[in-house]
């Protein structure tokens, strides 16, 4: 028997997660930073954010920028070697960690087990919550008829699905209407929406009718891109729909402005 | 092939305002996609048969010179001839011989793709044949003088009143003069008109779904049974494929062909599977005197030696197209190729090269659905993101895209630097946005705000807040 076993809970040793911010959070909504901090503690998590860490180097990557990709993905992993886990608000950032940094150094002696061994600790924050460490009930209350987006690369890389949902059901006051094509991309796919701006906002549009259609008065999600897109368009037309990502309601931090809302003075 | 992909922003931007156009895609999205989940649903083993399927057509590419090889001999033993095409001029030269030769004025087709990607109509036409599209849909954009806009339904970016019209406007010489009514009178005129078409044909011409080297037989699915008819009654029956269509055996097509019906139009299988081995043999009642199979290269062995071989796997089922929210929008005859949609953007460049196909591989999100939803399993958004990857290195990717991304790979691997520069420029679009929110306007932006807001920032960035917290704890 290892001294862990036989030791109290109290003394067990917390895993130390390091905190993948993603760059869109770190530039637009640190809130839901602190939101995945707060979640990560009350888990019991001991929480540190590396400053080494920029972004995953996906917009490089998808954009065909391999070799300016390299040093970035070097850049993360160096900078989350020590951590138990790695964790991040975001499937599409942590679906690069976990499955394109391995496949970027298949053939690098010196980096290619430091890329295997941070893709399996990497996890989104939902999914990491949910599956690894069986994160306590969070006593939160939200006011809302909320639907849910699927973001596309946790959905489909990372199999996030259940997750969010199983979460956001603790939340007292908070109904979820599931939206038809909830797994439909929202147009947003990184610079594709700046690239082909009309056929992103006709696909954006297609998902606001499907939000618009469950009556629901809040949106939410577990990636920012995603976010910022529909949040804007929804502006644009004057819905009144409010966007947060999931992690601020869960963490109760969802009573300040919405995605996009000017701040209550 | 004729490639117009150059201006997809343009062509796809005019498709979205098309009303027409748009009110018939919902009949993709609403009819296919919930027709292909039923039946996938009420097959539980549909999984392992897209692995069994992924497992046969890797097997085969595998080894495909054996199976190319087998074939042949096959196809040989029972009279037939198989013809070797490098490229689409190649093709389309062998089989205007073999019209030549036959004294052939007609010819009718059954639908085939591999036909439209050698511009075989225009070449024979050319040479003074009649060529008849018989398959309804390849019928009807053969006279609009269109190009089908989808590889399994070509007409899917016409609605019934657009048939209508041209049916209206073209049939009248074969003694229709009523407008039809409705889709079951619009097929009628289509049997009707086509039926001595076929007797009269000299040469019938059609593609393959499968071509199964263990018996040197071609199979073609069909829902009109114009395939059954193409291939019979002409006296000469010419089969163009893709090398890609080999399978070992007739097992092995059984275990695709269900994959195919299913994946395609929600069915557990088309009307008509029709095999044609060979020529008439003595004593048969029917069948053409000459059966040639024409295998087409025309980039496929580049392919089969790098790292798209698993892009050879497609069986043609238009699954990664239906559920393409791209596809979806803008149709297919916005890619400018005769392969549209997420199996189109890998094909186009790989058999029409980077430079005449350079926006395809960047006309997508990369959300994965295709993958997700392709019988064989191929890797669709990882082979569109290698070959951007392939674009970049070779120098297809220029200007403001390429110096853009460049920039900003640069500052994301200097901390420091990126650090105070995110900071300056946080801060002040944060005390821009307080009041207001959003913006509906930024500068170096455009292409965001044309049809949607910003939200503004929150005015620092989570690296300066949390070392601020840092210090005070």
């Amino acid at each position: 028997m290892t001294e862990a076993d036989i030791s109290p809970p109290e003394v067990r040793k917390r895993p130390r997660v390091g905190l993948f911010v993603t760059c869109l959070v770190d530039l637009f909504r640190p809130s839901i930073g602190f939101a995945a901090v707060k979640l990560l503690e009350d888990a019991g998590c001991i929480v540190e954010v590396p400053p080494q860490q920029i972004c995953c180097g996906q917009p490089a990557y998808n954009s065909g920028d391999v070799a300016g990709t390299l040093p970035i993905a070097r850049q993360v992993i160096e900078a989350f070697a020590g951590f138990d886990y790695v964790v991040g608000p975001s499937g599409s950032c942590m679906a690069t960690l976990r499955k394109d940094y391995p496949e970027m150094f298949k053939d690098d002696a010196e980096w290619s087990g430091r890329a295997k061994a941070l893709a399996e600790r990497s996890y989104e924050l939902m999914s990491f919550l949910t599956d690894v460490i069986g994160a306590p009930p969070m006593n939160v209350r939200f006011e809302g008829k909320a639907t849910y987006h699927d973001s596309c690369s946790g959905l489909r890389t990372l199999g996030i699905k259940e997750q969010p949902r199983r979460l956001l059901s603790d939340v007292e006051g908070l109904t979820l209407t599931e939206m038809q094509d909830s797994e439909t991309c929202c147009g947003f796919g990184g610079t594709f929406c700046v690239k082909y701006p009309e056929v992103s906002v006709k696909m954006v549009s297609d998902k606001i009718g499907n939000i618009d259609m469950t009556g629901a008065d809040t949106l939410l999600g577990g990636d920012l891109g995603c976010l910022l897109n529909i949040a804007g368009r929804l502006l644009r037309l004057g819905k009144p729909v409010r966007v947060f990502h999931t992690a601020e309601v869960l963490a109760g931090m969802a009573d300040g402005a919405a995605i996009g809302e000017r701040e209550k003075s | 092939m004729a490639v117009k992909t150059l201006d997809f922003h343009a062509r796809a931007s005019k498709a979205i305002t098309n009303e027409s156009l748009q009110k018939s895609f919902s009949n993709l999205k609403s009819g296919f996609v919930a027709a292909r989940a039923r039946a996938v649903a009420a097959l539980p083993e549909f999984e392992a048969m897209r692995e069994a399927g992924a497992a046969i057509k890797d097997h085969t590419l595998d080894n495909l010179d054996f199976y190319l090889e087998r074939f042949e001999a096959e196809v040989t033993k029972r009279g037939g001839k198989v013809h070797w095409a490098a490229d689409a001029e190649e093709a389309r030269l062998i089989i205007r011989e073999i019209c030549a030769d036959v004294g052939a004025k007609t010819v009718v087709k059954g639908k085939s793709m591999v036909s439209e990607e050698i511009g075989l109509n225009e070449a024979l036409e050319a040479e003074g044949l009649e060529v008849l599209e018989t398959d309804a849909g390849e019928y009807i954009v053969q006279l609009a003088k269109e190009a089908p806009s989808h590889i399994v339904m070509p007409t899917v970016h016409k609605t019934t009143e657009d048939i209508a019209d041209l049916f209206q406007e073209h049939h009248r010489a074969y003694g229709f003069s009523e407008r039809a009514h409705d889709a079951a009178e619009l097929i009628a005129q289509v049997r009707t008109l086509m039926r001595d078409k076929y007797f009269a044909a000299d040469v019938g011409i059609t593609g393959a779904n499968f071509l199964i080297a263990e018996t040197g037989s071609n199979i073609i699915v069909t829902n009109e049974g114009n395939g059954d008819l193409s291939c019979t009654l002409a006296r000469v029956h010419i089969v163009t494929a893709g090398i890609e269509k080999l399978v070992p055996t007739l097992n092995d097509a059984s275990v695709l062909l269900r994959l195919l019906a299913r994946s395609a139009l929600g069915l557990e299988t088309t009307s008509y599977t029709t095999l044609s081995t060979g020529p008439r043999r003595p004593g048969d009642l029917d069948g053409p005197e000459q059966y040639h199979v024409v295998l087409v290269d025309n980039g496929r062995t580049k392919m089969l030696a790098g790292a798209f071989r698993p892009m050879l796997r497609c069986i043609r089922c238009g699954a990664c197209m239906n559920h393409c929210p791209v596809y979806l929008s803008v149709g297919g005859h916005a890619y400018g190729s005769v392969y549209p949609g997420p199996m189109g953007s890998v094909l186009t460049p790989m058999i029409a090269g980077h430079e005449k196909a350079k926006e395809l591989p960047h006309a997508c999100t990369l959300n994965g659905r295709c993958q997700q939803v392709c019988p064989v399993k191929i890797p669709l958004p990882d082979l569109l993101r290698r070959l951007r990857h392939d674009q970049w290195e070779e120098g297809f990717i220029k200007g403001k895209a390429r110096w853009g991304i460049s920039l900003w790979s640069w500052l994301a691997a200097r901390p420091a630097l990126y650090r105070i520069l995110t900071r300056l420029g946080i801060t002040v679009l944060g005390i821009a946005g307080r009041s207001r929110g959003s913006f509906t306007r930024l500068p170096l932006a455009g292409g965001w705000t044309t049809g949607r807001d910003m939200p503004a920032p929150q005015g620092t960035t989570f690296h300066a807040a949390w070392a601020k917290r840092k210090k005070r704890a």
